[in-house]
C-alpha cells in the first residue's frame, strides 16, 4: 500500500526555486533515502512531505488523504500522532530530562503520565541511553542527545518517520549504531522512513535511493525505478 | 593480499594441516576470495623451501595432504617483521576504475565517460547495500562486520569520487581535448 505520495511538488523561497515538480511514491514500511548535493532541495522536500511547509503547487497525499491543503492545526496534529520528525541536531527541549523529552509526544497525544514515562524508559533503553533518563540535554554528548531524539521520534510508533541527516553530526561508529537500531525498529513496526543524507554509506541502509538535483529527481540516479519515482517534470 | 604471511599468522597458534589452514583462512577473512587447496599447498611448499615453515609429522600414511605444518623460529621472525611494517599508503593511483574513466575521455566523449561513471555508481551502490545488509543481519559475526566495514569504507570513498568526477567531467574533457 502507498503510504505517502508527492505529485508535482513545486516550492520557491521568494525568488529562489527549491523544488521543480517532484513526483514520488513511498510504500508502507519502505525506507527511502533522499540524496543529492547541498542545496538541491532535500530538506525542502522533507518539510513539504511532513506538512511543515506548504508547497506552491502540487499535492502531498498520505494514505489517500491530501494533506497539504489541511489547516496548520490539523497538519500539526498529524505530525504529533502519525508522523515522527528527526533532525541533524536532536533539538531536545533543554529544560526537560531525557525521559521527559521522550515522553513529551505521548503526553501531547493524551497518554497518561505514568504510561508515557514507562514508554519513554523503554525507548531510551532501546537506544542504549536508559541511564540518562533523568539527565538534561546540556549534560549529554551530541551522540547521546541524538539517541534520545531518535527515541523521541519513534516513541509514538509513527507511520512515517522523516529524518533529515539524523547521523550527520555523529562519528562513523556512533552514527552507524543509531541508524542500525533506527532501521531495525522501523522495520519491526513497519514504519515508513524518509531518510535524508549526503553519505552513500548511510543511504545504503535504505531500500531505495532517490537522487535530487536542482529541485528535480535525477533519473540517471541509482537503480531508480521510473514507475515508482513517477515522472518528475 | 599477502597469502604467505596470512598462513604464517594462522600457524602461529599451533600446527595445522593444509585443509585446516584453508578453512581458517576462509573463516577469518570472510569477504576474501576463498583460498584454493592448490594455492595452500603451493604456498606451503615455498614457505618450507625458505625455512619459514616445517612439516611437523604425518597423521596417517595417507599422502601429503595429511602433513601438519609448524612455524619455525625464522617464520616467526618473518611474521613479526611483516606485522610491524607499515603499508605504504597508496603509493600509486592505479585503480582500474580511474583508468577506465580517463581512457573513456580520451577515446570517446563526455557522454561516454559519464555513462560509464553512472553505470559504475549503480554497481557500487548495489554492492554497498548488499554489504550493509550482510553486516546488519542479526546472524553476522564480528569477522563479518569488520570485513564488511573495510569494503563499505572503500566503496563509500569510491562513490564520493564517482560523484565528484561526474560533476567535473565536462571541465576535464575540455582540458583533455582543448
Ligand atoms: N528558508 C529559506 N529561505 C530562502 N531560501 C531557502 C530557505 N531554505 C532553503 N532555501 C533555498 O532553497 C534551496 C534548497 O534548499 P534545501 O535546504 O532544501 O537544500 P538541501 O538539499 O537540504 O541542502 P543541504 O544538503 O545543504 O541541507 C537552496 O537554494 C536554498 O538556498
Ligand atoms: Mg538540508
Amino acid at each position: 500500500m502507498t503510504q505517502l505520495q508527492a505529485r508535482g511538488l513545486v516550492k520557491s523561497y521568494g525568488p529562489t526555486p527549491a523544488l521543480h515538480g517532484i513526483t514520488l511514491d513511498v510504500a508502507e514500511g519502505e525506507i527511502v533515502a533522499v540524496t543529492g548535493p547541498s542545496g538541491c532541495g532535500k530538506s525542502t522536500l522533507l518539510h513539504c512531505l511532513a506538512g511543515i511547509l506548504r508547497p506552491d503547487a502540487g499535492e502531498v497525499v498520505w494514505r489517500d488523504q491530501r494533506i497539504d491543503t489541511w489547516p496548520e492545526a490539523a497538519r500539526s496534529r498529524l505530525r504529533r500522532t502519525e508522523f515522527g520528525v528527526l533532525f541533524q541536531f536532536g533539538q531536545l527541549v533543554a529544560e526537560l530530562t531525557a525521559a521527559e523529552n521522550v515522553a513529551l509526544p505521548l503526553l501531547l497525544a493524551g497518554t497518561g503520565r505514568r504510561a508515557a514515562r514507562t514508554a519513554a524508559l523503554t525507548w531510551l533503553d532501546r537506544f542504549g541511553v536508559a541511564e540518562l533518563a533523568d539527565v538534561r540535554p546540556g549534560e549529554m554528548s551530541g551522540g547521546q542527545q541524538q539517541r534520545c531524539a531518535t527515541a523521541r521520534a519513534l516513541v509514538t510508533e509513527p507511520r512515517v518517520l522523516f529524518a533529515d541527516e539524523p547521523t550527520g553530526a555523529l562519528d562513523t561508529l556512533t552514527g552507524e549504531q543509531v541508524l542500525t537500531q533506527l532501521v531495525r525498529l522501523a522495520r519491526e513496526q513497519r514504519t515508513t522512513v524518509v531518510l535524508i543524507t549526503h553519505e552513500p554509506r548511510i543511504a545504503a541502509y535504505a531500500d531505495r535511493e532517490i537522487v535530487l538535483r536542482d529541485g528535480v529527481i535525477d533519473h540517471t540516479g541509482l537503480g531508480l525505478d521510473a514507475s515508482l519515482a513517477g515522472g518528475a517534470r | 593480499m599477502s597469502t604467505p604471511h596470512v598462513l604464517l599468522g594462522l600457524l602461529a597458534g599451533g600446527t595445522k594441516h593444509g585443509y585446516e589452514l584453508k578453512r581458517a583462512h576462509d573463516e577469518r577473512l570472510p569477504q576474501a576470495r576463498p583460498l584454493a587447496y592448490g594455492q595452500v599447498y603451493a604456498t606451503l611448499g615455498r614457505l618450507v623451501r625458505d625455512g619459514l615453515v616445517m612439516p611437523a609429522g604425518q597423521e596417517r600414511l595417507a599422502g601429503p595432504d595429511r602433513t601438519a605444518y609448524a612455524l619455525t623460529e625464522e617464520g616467526r621472525t618473518a611474521l613479526d617483521r611483516w606485522l610491524s611494517a607499515v603499508e605504504p599508503p597508496m603509493p600509486h593511483v592505479n585503480s582500474t576504475l580511474f583508468a577506465k574513466v580517463t581512457v573513456a575521455l580520451l577515446v570517446a566523449d563526455v557522454d561516454r565517460a559519464r555513462a560509464y561513471l553512472i553505470a559504475q555508481r549503480r554497481a557500487h551502490t548495489d554492492r554497498l547495500r548488499e554489504l550493509t545488509a550482510l553486516k546488519t543481519a542479526t546472524s553476522s559475526t564480528m569477522d563479518d562486520v569488520v570485513a564488511a566495514d573495510y569494503a563499505i569504507a572503500h566503496l563509500d570513498a569510491d562513490l564520493r569520487w564517482l560523484h565528484t568526477t561526474l560533476d567535473r567531467v565536462a571541465d576535464w574533457h575540455r582540458e583533455v581535448h582543448p
